[in-house]
């Protein structure tokens, strides 16, 4: 364990052992994994990392796992410049972190499960669970079904079908609670005092959340190893927010790029927006809320790294904008029409919030500009009933053919 | 009012082992101020200087937030169970 040296409280800084635990037993703070950069420094290079796997274990050096055996595949998705939507936006150098394609359950949260659970069988774990908001069900069910994991997910009794059949499919146990993603999640803290089971948002937090480093980490090298003068990305708990600027500032550290200058803006559902109402109402500490929005894979009404994610939107010269159900359709169909990239609610709400972003004038032109799309539309394709043209319904004759489709315009 | 204190694994050194225990106590308040009796620590890991309830703590009253009632002093009845739990959690 040379890379990492071992847990510290973010809050009271005391120190821990490498094992499956969360919260400071003193101040109840989050422990976060600490490196020893200095030794990590003195081994990683460029050429070693373009030279490692096409996934996120080429950046094993900084990921707090030893010997990676599951979700080999996650990550290295495209970086793609958004040329048409950036014509539409007014901006010359925008580019879309796609992780709608990520492997294999589509969504980033595939980064952060392939960490968890190479972490949790390295632990000895013989089963995982996580409380979820459906992606990352789905993406703990393909890895322990992988990993030849018991597993258990519990998600909130009403998301989205495709989301729940995304998860039983891979046949874990599915429970299904009445309530809130918020009720879910403090039923599972109660839960995981008692079971025994590696519980990834829960018990193996501190190394689950350092998957979504190589959001960053991957965006700098495709970028040709520099950093972004700004990136737009949703938040839920905050989590993937806060680590990507973390991943930023690392590379930093070890010396694999001079400076970080990105402006860290977030993304969230006017129905579920806590931390950007904070933010613009200039407070460092969350107010909870209930989730009202389509976008339920970030409703989290009580986020655990609201707090933190506003420290790096202040770090970062960074700003926050939230986007109404309407408007995030209208992202969802906006990317989709200029970039053919589906994505689900949470990324319709990235892009709604990257265009008032640009609207108001928050980039320059020429600035490199990253959106994060985070999730496939596929998961959640009954928001979009009725917002979509319809077939245009014909009999097998050419005559049918020239009369309503060659005549419609 | 004999109420029943659920305790998370982080604070079970503080309580031998015990997943939960039973406190007499009017209020959430006072609660708190049992267990500390009987289990001394328990204060100042849930309260702060100001005797507030800690930003990383989060308590609930039969399944209901103490925040969304009348905060430290709820009051409490007979059978009541109260739980403490850590609010890091999550990230779906
Ligand atoms: C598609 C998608 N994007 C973003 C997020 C937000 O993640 P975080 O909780 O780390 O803020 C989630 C969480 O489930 C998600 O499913
Ligand atoms: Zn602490």
């Amino acid at each position: 364990m040379a890379k990492v040296k071992g847990l510290r409280c973010r809050e009271c800084g005391r120190d821990y052992p490498v094992e499956p635990i969360h919260v400071c037993e003193f101040c109840f703070g989050p422990l976060e994994v600490v490196y020893d950069y200095e030794e990590i420094r003195k081994s990683i290079s460029r050429e070693k990392i373009e030279k490692g796997p096409k996934s996120l274990w080429r950046y094993v050096d900084l990921l707090p796992v030893e010997n990676p055996t599951v979700g080999l595949t996650a990550g290295f998705t495209p970086l793609k410049k958004a040329e048409k939507l950036g014509e539409v936006l007014g901006l010359r150098n925008l580019y879309i972190k796609d992780d709608s394609v990520n492997h294999p359950t589509l969504s980033f949260k595939d980064r952060v499960v392939s960490v968890a659970i190479s972490k949790a069988k390295e632990f000895g774990f013989d089963t995982a669970a996580c409380a979820s908001t459906g992606n990352l069900a789905n993406s703990v069910a393909a890895h322990c079904a992988q990993a030849g994991l018991s597993c258990y997910v519990f998600i909130p009794a009403n998301l989205e079908t495709q989301k729940i059949f995304g998860s039983l499919v891979f046949n874990p146990t599915v429970v299904a609670v009445e309530g809130t993603y918020d009720d879910v999640n403090r039923l599972c803290s109660e839960i995981a005092n008692d079971q025994g089971w590696a519980f990834v948002n829960i018990n193996i937090r501190p190394y689950y959340a350092e998957g979504s480093k190589t959001l960053a980490f991957e965006v700098v090298e495709q970028l040709g190893w520099r950093a972004p003068d700004a990136v737009v990305a949703p938040a839920a708990s905050g989590s993937l927010y806060t680590k990507i600027w973390k991943g930023l500032k690392e590379l930093k550290e070890v010396g694999l790029i001079d400076s970080v200058n990105t402006r860290m803006c977030g993304a969230q559902a006017e129905g579920c927006s806590p931390i950007a109402q904070a933010w613009k109402e200039g407070r460092d500490f969350i107010k909870p809320v209930r989730p009202s929005t389509i976008a339920k894979s970030i409703a989290i009404g009580n986020p655990a790294d609201g707090i933190y994610a506003l420290q790096t939107t202040r770090e970062s010269g960074g700003d926050w904008e939230t986007a109404t159900d309407e408007e995030i359709i209208e992202g969802m169909k906006l990317l989709a029409e200029t970039e053919g990239i589906f994505t689900e609610t949470a990324g319709g709400t990235t892009i709604a919030v990257l265009k008032k972003l640009a609207q108001r004038g928050a980039f320059d032109p020429d600035e490199v500009v990253v959106a994060y799309i985070t999730g496939n539309g596929y998961k959640t394709l009954e928001v979009l009933d009725g917002h979509l043209s319809e077939p245009v319904r014909i009999q097998a004759t050419l005559k049918d053919f020239k009369e309503k489709v060659l005549a419609r315009v | 009012m004999a109420v029943t204190v659920r305790v998370p694994t982080p604070l079970r050194r503080l309580t031998d082992g015990q997943g939960e225990v039973e406190v007499d106590a009017k209020t959430v308040r006072e609660a708190i101020e049992k267990l500390e009796e009987q289990y001394p620590g328990f204060k100042e890991r849930l309260l702060d200087e100001n005797g507030e309830l800690r930003r990383f703590v989060n308590l609930y009253l039969n399944d209901e937030d103490i925040r969304f009632l009348k905060g430290a002093d709820t009051e409490l009845k007979d059978g009541d169970v109260l739980s403490i739990v850590p609010a890091i959690a999550g990230g779906m």
